[in-house]
């Protein structure tokens, strides 16, 4: 082959990245790509939603072609035909929906594609204590034979860490590894990544929490707009730095200012539960005006404790009171008739009907206002849609597929649909996850104004700063219990990591 | 019934819908170019190759032919809009057709034949209701559900008389599908236009049918909107078993008799009719209008294969060649935009 790369073939025997070039039609998403990863290291990829960190992983791991550039890989060409070719040649990636059997046993999913056989059967034994092997290696202490969909999040991340292990793969890209994570499973797993790192394995690294990399990444690499703007040759920068890099701008503040509350209590919970003991005995109040943020870990029942103030799961027992009068939590209807409306979590699945307009979007929910006597005129629909973007500020128009909007102007139209009825009780649950750090500012300042107008606001986050700057109190849960309620002024990253680890 | 409710209050407002709906036609029938392309052109294929095709009577009789499948293709599209599916359609049929027969009937009960059409639209609508109950209750996938339909409802019909048919009804019943008032128009033809119209009108301008392809988008988004979905989808199953039924009725008016193993594989026409349409299975796209030209579509090729004079079996093949092409297209267009 007569390629010629740029860099000369280096030093070390690792991965040399060059002048990768992408284009879709008239959209370049990769504009000369150039980095190098060394052995034994981990390089933290960083930028924003579309700056091109996902194509620059694909083509790496053989699953997009570039359209120029070469990548040199222990010191040969190295052009991935497809994904099987690059796990044949050492790199792995794994990707940040897992892409596992769910009903298939942790070894199976660990040697799909070549289980071991002997004598034209699969060889379980063989099989099981292979991959128990691989498991031991990475501290997991789970059975093989354990189906992968009973596991949780995190388990099921180290069996596809362990996968890549047994494809001796000796570079592996971690697409958001930690974005489904708990504290203590991001430990295990940064713990997991310096054992493999030590035996002499590279990692490129993506993630959106800022926070992770110093920990974690030797180097930085700062991608926005398809192009590569700021390589670090450490990994403790100031994160403002970085962001103000991925953002391509100076951020002059994150987090708005907050109003004083007013004194009238709106939501008031008392004693709530769940029928799965998800969550127990949680009461907390809310004033209008005020935001209470919800701190916990992953699985410690934030989201289910808000959804069920939002009528969408059951509770076994416990009341819930808007304005002095009791909810009946039948369902989400009610609890939206009684004035508490929910930002789910899951902004696709449970947000906004992909496919359909923003107007439509919009209309859901709203037929009592769009669609009086039951008919909907789309006149209406499309005023009432003006006035939600406008509104909120959201970039699109009435008749555009909401599949096409950012992830920040989804959850702006999810907050538009509720935001004119108007709501006593603004529930937001991971109101800023997939989002953009520099859309999240626009997200606060709606979240704040939703509280300046007099509702009671609650924010559920896994985001600690976020939970930190937003609220006036922050309510902290540890595996379904209630630990605490703290004011603004004695609400640390400290204060709250103590409680929701106890 | 709230079935009739719901009609009643559509009629009350479609003054009201009308000047919308005829300023906005074109809404009616968004989405469905390509199988309107489809039609057009197979029509002008037939017109050139035939000489009968292009005749009043000739299209007189694709629209007689069409009314039983067209009139179960406007509950398909409904149930198919909302993400399920209905498998049991056509043995629903069967059992209204003999509910009605066996009510009807001088040699059995002999209460006269409009007792007979409301029994077997009741017994067709409790078969939807239990249907859409296997899907919201008992949370079984509404392909499950509507087999298992499929076979109860089959049995019964059988069950009736056991197995044999019932030939003879009065004139007045029969000449509703061959009467044709104005010149041109018979009962039955003007009773599947009425309700296309009716039906397309409350998915385009009621809150309960926009709430429909809130469901088929995604249930869990339409719920938390606070949407009934539930309900809805129990509703939305015996709305399509009560048209199956009275597709029954119209198809005994056809014929002058019922037998329980009519309707056998009119449940994939009518899928057929409703996915060449432009409908999505998975939810959430699809119209009246598409399912109008899915059907005629149907209708068409069928007649004009019979004036070509083609064998049955071969016009299986092309009708199921049309299927495998009418998505494809569809899907093709949707990847490119």
């Amino acid at each position: 082959m007569s390629t010629e790369p740029r860099h000369s073939e280096g030093p070390h025997n690792g991965l040399f990245v060059n002048g990768l070039c992408k284009s879709y039609g008239p959209v370049q998403v990769l504009a000369d790509a150039s980095f190098e990863v060394r052995p034994g290291e981990v390089v933290a990829l960083l930028g924003e939603n579309g700056a091109g960190k996902s194509t620059v992983s694909n083509i790496i791991a053989g699953s997009t072609k570039p359209d120029a550039g070469t990548i040199i890989w222990r010191g040969k060409p190295y052009s991935p035909a497809n994904p099987a070719a690059a796990i044949e040649a050492g790199v792995g990636m794994i990707h940040q929906e897992l892409k596992l059997l769910p009903a298939l046993s942790v070894a199976e999913n660990v040697y799909v594609g070549r289980l071991p056989m002997r004598r034209g059967r699969i060889d379980r034994a063989t099989m099981n204590a292979k991959a128990s092997a691989q498991l031991k290696r990475l501290g997991l202490d789970v059975s093989p034979e354990r189906k992968v969909r009973t596991l949780r999040v995190a388990a099921q991340q180290q069996v596809e860490i362990a996968k890549a292990l047994t494809l001796n793969a000796e570079l592996l890209i971690l697409d958001e590894p930690t974005a489904a994570l708990g504290g203590e499973e991001t430990e295990l797993l940064f713990k997991q990544i310096r054992k493999l790192k030590a035996e002499g394995m590279s990692f490129i690294y993506i993630s959106h929490r800022l926070d992770e990399i110093a920990q974690i990444a030797d180097r930085v690499v700062v991608m926005r707009d398809g192009r590569i703007v700021a390589r670090h040759e450490r990994a403790d920068i100031p994160v403002r730095t970085v962001v103000e890099q991925m953002v391509g701008r100076s951020v002059e503040r994150m987090f708005p200012k907050l109003s004083a509350p007013g004194t009238e209590t709106v939501l008031e919970v008392e004693n709530l539960s769940s029928p799965e003991r998800s969550f127990n005995n949680v009461s907390f109040a809310v004033k209008s005006g005020e935001i209470l943020g919800i701190a916990g870990l992953i699985g410690a029942g934030r989201t289910e404790l808000v959804r069920a103030i939002a009528g969408a799961d059951p509770i076994s027992s416990g009341a819930v009171r808007v304005a002095g009068r009791p909810v009946h939590l039948s369902g989400p209807a009610a609890a939206i008739r009684a004035g508490v409306v929910l930002v789910p979590e899951d902004r696709k699945e449970q947000g906004v009907v992909l496919e359909q307009t923003i107007g439509e979007n919009l209309a859901i929910g709203n037929f009592d206002h769009v669609a009086p006597k039951g008919w909907v005129f789309p006149k209406a629909v499309q005023r009432f849609a003006e006035a939600g973007i406008s509104r909120l500020g959201v970039k699109g128009r009435p008749n555009q597929a909401v599949s096409k909007l950012s992830g920040g102007n989804q959850q702006k139209v999810i907050i538009a649909k509720w935001v004119s009825r108007p709501p006593k009780v603004f529930i937001l649950d991971e109101p800023t996850r997939g989002i953009d750090v520099g859309a999240r500012a626009a997200i606060y300042d709606v979240i704040a104004d939703l509280a300046r107008s007099g509702m009671a606001v609650v924010v559920v986050s896994s985001d600690l700063e976020e939970v930190l700057g937003l609220s006036h109190r922050v309510l902290v849960l540890s595996r379904g219990r209630q630990r605490g309620i703290l004011d603004r002024d004695e609400a640390s990253n400290v204060a709250v990591m103590e409680l929701a680890t106890s | 019934m709230a079935v009739s409710n719901e009609t009643s209050e559509l009629k009350a407002g479609t003054g009201a819908a009308q000047a919308a709906s005829g300023a906005k036609l074109s809404a009616l029938f968004a989405g469905t170019m390509g199988p309107l392309i489809g039609l057009v052109l197979l029509c002008l294929a037939l017109a050139l190759t035939t000489d009968t095709f292009l005749t009043v009577r000739n299209i007189l009789n694709v629209l007689d032919q069409v009314t039983v499948l067209g009139i179960m293709a406007i509950g398909m599209t409904l149930v198919i809009l909302i993400g399920g599916i209905d498998l049991s359609v056509g043995s629903v049929l069967a059992l209204a057709s003999m509910v009605m027969g066996y009510v009807a009937y001088p040699d059995y009960l002999n209460l006269g034949v409009p007792a007979g059409i409301a029994a077997a639209l009741v017994v067709a609508a409790l078969c939807g209701l239990v249907s859409g109950l296997l899907v919201t209750v008992t949370k079984l996938p509404p392909f499950i559900a509507t087999l298992a339909m499929m076979s109860v409802a089959r049995g019964l019909a059988n069950m009736i008389t056991d197995g044999s048919q019932i030939v003879g009804f009065p004139d007045w019943f029969t000449n509703l599908s061959i009467v044709r008032h104005f010149g041109f128009l018979s009962v039955t033809v003007g009773l599947m236009i009425v309700l296309a119209i009716v039906f397309a009108i409350f998915l385009n301008y009621r809150a309960t049918g926009r709430s429909l392809y809130a469901i088929g988008g995604s249930a869990e988004v339409a719920r938390l909107s606070g949407i009934p979905v539930k309900s809805l989808t129990n509703w939305v199953y015996a709305i399509c078993a009560l048209l199956a039924g009275l597709a029954g009725i119209v198809l005994a008016a056809r014929l002058d008799s019922v037998q329980p193993s009519s309707g056998v594989g009119y449940e994939l026409d009518t899928i057929a009719a409703v996915v060449i349409g432009g409908a999505s299975l998975s939810g959430g796209i699809g119209s009246i209008g598409g399912t109008a030209i899915g059907v005629l579509i149907i209708g068409v090729l069928r007649n004009g294969l019979n004036l070509l004079g083609v064998s049955p079996f071969i016009q299986q093949v092309v009708i199921g060649v049309v299927i495998a092409l009418a998505v494809a297209t569809d899907t093709w267009r949707r990847r490119r935009q």
